[in-house]
């Protein structure tokens, strides 16, 4: 790649993801194009064959998932990417991944819903993404970028994340995300198209020479699935223990109000909450990176001395609740969300946050 | 700056064409009737059919497909472009990126190849995979096949975003100059923001491509 590590260029959202991906060390994607990523599909298509990788369209997002199963089965390294219709498609596939233990990388840029919605921006999968990705007592780790840089960053950390914890990981962006550009760099190990031997519980054959792998999510005995059950969600425990991450501004101490947003909306909150610290207001910005887990911990911290809290998102309210459960409801929530494809202006927001001053 | 009736502009997606349409419109404006064709059937998100406002504050003439910045993602363009050639001074086409972009306007070859037309290619040094000139310079290539009309000059719109400094812009120059020379044609001018006030510039922009958040 004639990309300069350490220099900075203009790259688009969706790009720079698959970029990142690469570097990563994944050689193998499987998706089906749908607006507004399939940015993603086209650099994968370019790129992969010539670093001696796959890319394979397959003829639905339900085919594409599986693939991942049987790739993420092999023990290889492998993503799948696709926009909301197209991940309700893939439900039935994540399930099986999350019970067979398998890691991979799954990216919803978001669009508008429900049904076909529209194809701009919209953050209403939170609830599917964090509670309903797939059938069964199942989590998987979730992250929010909310800058180029961090499309990069927070992808290369998902497939940490997924291969550490055998887990499926889902980066959850938007359509604004994908689309813009911003200036980025690549930093760390560049891995791409560098071939590397199967995770070791792999089923890719072993000639008789050890005992065999089964990557499987169907259990004869009750028992053996409870137990396994039971195996994964310690590892949920220590998920939920080491990996949530937020980013909380400085004025928290001080603020009155703290307001909460992910991804893309939080650039839209930290305009409207700056705008109202330079008219003397008390507000603060406080933004998860990581949606599950919630960073309830770092929530409580930072909202030790507010009033209230003010949660924004390009959806009717779905990521409330997860800062009400975190907050055990002591202080007030306060919501403001738009729908249809529109992101919220900083003008409106500091509205909203002027109006519970007055309050 | 001396320009034929018809300008097209053409280039990498990200390398900055829709804000430079949008500019060299406010900029003719003063002189006589624009239309603004926004050609751009690749990206459904920043385009310049989102300065609709704008452009009826300067009486500025935008044509767009009635499908664009709606859910409708499909390369509907349906209007008759002779019809907007005989009706304004100068006509400002903003094409899609890359060579897909540029295939909406091979239908309209023949008609513009009838008349004197400018077709400028926008490059960004910052934007990757046409940092050096050589792959700027194959995409070019690639964009005259699909459109069917040969390039008359070099905009030279090197920026990193927010992050672009007056250094930023000179670094740009000897890539933008080795483009011409190369493609052997005219280096229409060196774009640039001007509240960074840097001497490499001789067209001052507004940056009015925007995210949501910026001021």
């Amino acid at each position: 790649m004639d990309i300069n590590m350490s220099e900075r260029v203009l790259m688009k959202g969706n790009e720079a993801l698959a970029e990142a991906a690469i570097r990563a060390g994944c050689r193998c994607y499987f998706g089906y194009p749908i607006t507004p990523q399939t940015e993603i599909a086209a650099y994968m298509a370019r790129r992969l064959p010539k670093i001696n990788g796959v890319f394979l369209q397959a003829e639905s997002e339900i085919g594409a998932i599986n693939m991942v199963y049987g790739c993420a089965g092999s023990g290889a390294r492998c993503m799948t990417s696709s926009s909301s219709p197209g991940i309700s498609l893939k439900a039935e596939g994540i399930s099986y991944l999350a019970g067979a233990d398998l890691p991979c990388v799954i990216v919803n840029i978001q669009r508008g819903g429900p049904g076909l919605g529209t194809i701009q921006p919209s953050q209403a999968d939170y609830w599917q993404a964090t509670r309903a990705i797939g059938h069964g007592d199942l989590r998987i780790p979730v992250f929010a970028p909310a800058t180029v840089q961090e499309m990069v960053d927070l992808t290369t950390k998902a497939f940490e994340v997924a291969e550490k914890y055998r887990t499926p990981v889902m980066i959850l962006a938007d359509g604004f995300l994908g689309q813009m550009m911003e200036p980025m760099s690549f930093s760390g190990e560049d891995k791409s198209g560098k071939r590397e031997e199967p995770f070791a519980w792999g089923a890719f054959g072993h000639g008789n020479k050890r005992k065999k792998n089964i990557v499987n999510s169907l259990y004869l005995k009750p028992e053996a699935l409870e137990a396994q059950i039971e195996e994964r969600f310690k590892r949920y425990k220590q998920i939920k223990e080491k990996e949530s991450t937020a980013v909380c501004g400085e004025q928290a101490e001080t603020a009155e109000i703290i307001v909460v947003a992910y991804g893309c909306t939080a650039r839209t909150a930290q305009a409207a909450v700056h705008k109202a610290q330079d008219e003397g207001l008390k507000v603060e910005l406080f933004r998860p990176v990581t949606l599950w887990p919630f960073p309830e911990k770092q929530l409580k911290d930072a909202c030790k001395n507010a009033k209230t809290v003010l949660v924004t998102e390009m959806s009717k309210g779905q990521m409330v609740d997860d800062v009400k459960l975190a907050l055990e409801c002591k202080i007030p929530v306060e919501f403001f969300g738009r729908t249809g494809g529109i992101v919220p202006e900083p003008d409106e927001i500091l509205q909203k946050i002027k109006e519970m001053v007055v309050n | 700056m001396n320009l034929n009736k018809i300008i097209i502009i053409t280039g990498h997606y990200g390398s900055g064409k829709t804000n430079i349409s949008a500019n060299l419109a406010l900029k003719l404006a003063e002189q006589g009737q624009v239309s603004v064709v926004d050609l751009d059937i690749v990206n459904p998100y920043f385009r310049t059919a989102d300065f609709k406002k704008l452009f009826a504050a300067h009486n500025i003439n935008l044509v767009a497909s009635k499908y664009a910045n709606s859910s409708l993602d499909i390369p509907a363009l349906g209007f008759d472009l002779s019809g907007v050639i005989k009706s304004a001074d100068y006509i400002i086409i903003d094409v899609g990126g890359d060579d897909e972009g540029a295939k909406a306007l091979g239908r309209y070859s023949e008609m513009l190849k009838a008349h004197k037309y400018d077709m400028f290619y926008v490059i960004n040094k910052y934007r990757y995979l046409t940092q050096e000139a050589d792959d700027a310079l194959a995409l070019l290539h690639e964009i005259e096949a699909a459109s069917g009309l040969k390039c008359t000059g070099i905009i030279n719109n090197s920026n990193l975003g927010v992050e672009t400094t007056a250094s930023v812009i000179e670094t740009s120059l000897p890539y933008a100059r080795e483009i011409a020379e190369k493609a052997g044609v005219r280096f229409v001018f060196t774009a640039g923001n001007k509240a960074l006030n840097c001497q490499a510039v001789d067209f001052q922009v507004e940056v009015l491509v925007k995210l949501v958040w910026q001021d």
